[in-house]
């Protein structure tokens, strides 16, 4: 079961990936890196459902430790909200950026200043 | 019967991410392609909700398709006049070739290794967590994961100033 999510993961990271280094619209750039983020949560919370942790498998286990067995998910919460954030701010540097170039086009924005 | 029940809801999950993600590629409009962001991350929610990550799945719902695609809709509104590009780099070969290795690589690591897979009986106090995941990870985080919920409180903080820099008239 493991692996089903981990390909779907994997699917959707370089999907992501293929999509942030080709297309040429700079906002696209940025919704293909949110799918990049998406799919490492979907391998995060995968790992934290199917596989059996360290802890467990070493020592013998106290019952007050099981919710470690969430650390996958508790990571991911984490990811989401700083893509949220990330995506907040970078959109007002793109549009700033986009209002002042006049292009949407990151082959044309390369330069440091006008 | 159960079991047929699961299968048939992740495979169309699955169906119906892999669809969003290869539209959000390979769509020139990019209002489709924020629309089919859209979709695929009501289809990831739906794989969290079915790996017992019910939290994180109405999370996701609120977070990304609730703020961060409403965001991005805007952002495409405030740009369409200027988006006239073909939708590629010139580097699109190299990069489907580099991808295609990559994605190899990894569906390689993943069917060689060797996971410790959790068995599909879990024991009790596991199942518990399972059950009532949402609980569980409340305690995580204010207890494990204390201070990457402080540190993440610092950073939304410094997200919100900096917007405020960014728009504030000189």
């Amino acid at each position: 079961m493991l692996e089903r999510y981990l390909i779907l993961s994997v699917i959707l990271f370089c999907i992501g990936l293929y999509g942030a280094l080709s297309r040429r619209n700079i906002i696209a750039v940025l919704i293909c890196t949110e799918l990049m983020l998406n799919g490492v949560n979907v391998a995060l919370v995968a790992f934290s459902r199917y596989t059996t942790p360290a802890f467990m498998r070493l020592t013998p286990v106290d019952t007050s430790d099981a919710a470690k067995v969430l650390d996958g998910q508790a990571f991911a919460v984490f990811v989401v909200v700083v893509a949220a954030a990330e995506v907040a701010l970078g959109l007002a540097l793109i549009i700033a950026l986009v209002r002042s170039r006049n292009t949407t086009d990151i082959t044309e924005i390369n330069l440091m200043r006008n | 019967m159960d079991n047929l029940f699961q299968e048939i809801i992740f495979w169309s999950l699955f169906a119906v991410v892999v669809a969003g993600a290869l539209l959000v590629v390979g769509q020139r409009d990019m209002f489709r392609s924020a629309l089919a962001l859209i979709v695929t991350f009501l289809g990831v929610a739906g794989i969290f909700a079915q790996m017992n990550a019910e939290f994180l799945a109405v999370a996701q719902v609120l977070i990304y398709v609730g703020a961060v695609s409403v965001l991005v809709i805007f952002a495409v509104m405030f740009t369409k006049d200027l988006a006239h590009a073909p939708r590629s780099t010139n580097l699109q070969p190299v990069v489907i070739v580099a991808v295609g290795l990559l994605f190899i690589a990894l569906c390689w690591a993943i069917f060689q290794s060797q996971w410790n897979e959790m068995p599909s009986n879990v024991p009790p106090y596991l199942e518990n967590v399972f059950v009532d995941s949402t609980a569980q990870l409340g305690s995580a985080i204010i207890g494990d994961y204390v201070m990457a919920f402080e540190a993440v409180g610092v950073l939304l903080l410094a997200a919100v100033i900096g917007a405020l820099a960014l728009v504030r008239d000189k």
